[in-house]
């Protein structure tokens, strides 16, 4: 043990924290045995939480059960009320991705022109504060009203909500680019074009990363919150949905589901932001 | 007219001062420079060294006069005037190669990369940095940093070079090896070369003239010393120099207390269009030795011809 690394160390207390917090949570929701005796049928009627003691809250082996049914069938297709948690997730992170691809599509553009004219920035900072702070759920109604179509209004509020973090770090990258290194492109008579894309942008790049990250992070928070309003498809339409059906074990099952995926899109980025990543 | 390779017109740089009013930095500043010269400005902090050297560059703007280099008006930064920056300003996302093709593949922009990369070995190889091509600026010591930084600006092969203490950065030994090699490079490709130090002994060792500026703002070029050492010098020797002392005492001499009073004193009598040139001669015990007909040497037949 003594010569464990951190890491190795790291991942020991790791598992001892899950194991004493499954260890935990499933002393809490056991049944305590017998606590009335009552006529079987009647018991049967009244369930294990009446009859046995047993907390109406799912355990750990219940959870994991759910969660190996799910695994093994992840996509099937029983109707609208009853897919696959497989094609839930699929329906959300398409949704996310086309919102967030098209939000980058604008960010970095308008980002980079924010970054390289300070005439831009001030005129254009007035409206970024006032639109930033907005809740992304509250521009739902007026894209239902004008959209017209539940799952675009969906990808629209990713849209918007994943513009701001990326475009201000675009703009305060693309600001921030050292003096001597756009004077040597300068003393190079680089041309505006050739310059945006081989200073500015490479000096730049770890900061528009790392908007881009946050961006994502943000995007899958609101999806959840979206669908659960638009309903239809998706993981939040699914949390929504098991919860009127009031199935916490699949309500347990699809939040660590969406952390599960959510830490998988951070990652993603993470490993892209180290990428463009520059030692100096 | 036509020796003049730069010239520099008469020029000025004012700033707007916090407040009201505007800070001069300084005013009808004139100079001139042969083809092949290596010229060295000396001057405190806040003479204005950096901006001149900005406006050669095409950095910066004059605010009043102009500059011309070759018969043509600066009007901008060009690929004619190469810049050897203090803090080296080498892209730290490119290799050693990345950094040097990056400056060749501007200046020759329908070069193929084989060309490039080949053009860019050869000043990488020029400075010493053979076998570090594929190295990240992150991986290399100061001095190679630097080494980088100057076969970029030779890889152009610029008419200028204009140097804002390339030097200053670095350790003594790093220093006076790559001293050496700019002194080498520069005599081989016949460079005109303007360059801002704070070293005394870096200005003799490498310049023809060396500039002194007087304290700012409002800094006035005091005068241009020439260097009486021989064009040959060794680093060696060129402290053995009879005349080293000389010129390193007058310049010592200016730094600590005339570049404060040169102002005051010169008032009324100082022409900014023809500034004293100063040719230090040998120093009085020489002098007198000199003129001694039994010690008379190559040293005396120098300081009478000075």
């Amino acid at each position: 043990m003594r010569t464990a690394t951190l890491t190795g160390r790291a991942a020991v207390v790791s598992f001892a924290l899950l194991f004493s917090f499954l260890l935990a949570w499933h002393l809490a929701t056991r049944g305590s045995g017998t606590t009335q005796h009552m006529d079987p049928e009647y018991a049967k009627l009244m369930g294990a939480t009446a009859t046995q003691g047993k907390s109406a809250m799912p355990g750990p082996i219940d959870v994991g059960a759910k969660l190996w049914e799910h695994l093994r069938r992840p996509f099937y297709d029983n109707g609208p009320n009853d897919k696959g948690v497989g094609i839930q997730l699929a329906f959300s992170i398409a949704r996310v991705l086309t919102g967030y691809l098209l939000a980058m599509a604008v960010a970095i553009p308008v980002g980079f022109l924010i970054g390289m004219s300070p005439l831009m920035s001030k005129a254009l900072d007035p409206f970024i504060q006032v639109l930033k702070p907005i809740s992304p759920l509250a521009w739902m109604p007026l894209a239902l009203y004008t959209i017209k179509d539940s799952s675009l209004s969906a990808i629209f509020v990713i849209f918007i909500c994943s513009l701001w973090p990326t475009m201000i770090n675009t703009a305060f990258g693309v600001a921030s680019v050292r003096r001597e290194w756009l004077n040597v492109a300068k003393t190079l008579e680089v041309g505006t074009f050739r310059r945006a894309f081989t200073i500015i942008l490479p000096a730049a790049a770890p900061t528009i990363l790392t908007g881009m990250r946050i961006s994502i992070g943000i995007a899958w928070l609101v999806i959840v919150a979206a669908e659960m309003l638009v309903g239809g498809t998706g993981i939040g339409y699914f949390v929504w949905n098991e919860w009127n059906n009031l199935s916490i074990t699949n309500v347990i099952t699809a939040i660590l589901m969406i952390g599960l995926i959510g830490m998988l899109l951070d990652l993603i980025l993470a490993r892209l932001t180290r990428l463009v990543t520059f030692p100096e | 007219m036509s020796d003049r390779f730069i010239s520099i017109e008469g020029i000025g740089r004012r700033f707007p001062a916090p407040g009201a009013g505007t800070t001069t930095v300084f005013e009808d500043l004139w100079l001139s420079m042969l083809r092949g010269e290596f010229l060295c400005m000396i001057g405190h902090s806040g003479c204005g060294k950096t901006t001149v050297l900005n406006i050669l560059a095409g950095l910066d703007a004059p605010s009043s006069g102009a500059v011309i280099v070759d018969g043509q008006a600066i009007e901008g930064p060009s690929l004619d005037r190469a810049v050897i920056f203090q803090s080296h300003a080498l892209l730290p996302w490119r290799t050693v190669i990345g950094n040097v093709g990056y400056a060749v593949s501007s200046k020759w922009r329908n070069w193929s990369a084989a060309q490039v990369a080949s053009h860019a070995q050869k000043f990488i190889e020029l400075v010493g940095l053979k076998g570090a091509e594929h190295k990240r600026p992150a991986e290399l010591s100061g001095g190679m940093k630097q080494r980088v930084g100057i076969a970029r600006a030779l890889s152009i092969e610029p008419k200028i070079m204009l140097m804002d203490e390339p030097f200053s950065a670095l350790d003594a030994l790093t220093r006076g090896t790559l001293q050496d090699e700019v002194r080498r490079v520069c005599q081989e490709t016949g460079q005109t070369v303007f360059m801002i130090t704070h070293d005394v002994d870096e200005a003799i060792y490498l310049a023809d003239k060396i500039v002194l500026m007087t304290n700012g703002p409002g800094a006035v070029l005091a005068e241009i010393v020439e260097n009486p050492l021989p064009r040959e010098r060794s680093r060696n020797e060129f402290h053995k120099h009879p005349l080293y002392y000389a010129t390193r005492n007058h310049i010592i001499d200016f730094l600590v207390s005339r570049s404060r009073t040169f102002i005051e004193e010169t008032r009324g009598t100082y022409d900014s269009r023809n500034v004293a040139v100063v040719r230090p001669g040998l120093p009085e015990p020489m002098i007198a030795r000199a003129n001694d007909p039994s010690a008379k040497s190559k040293r005396g037949q120098q300081a009478a011809a000075h």
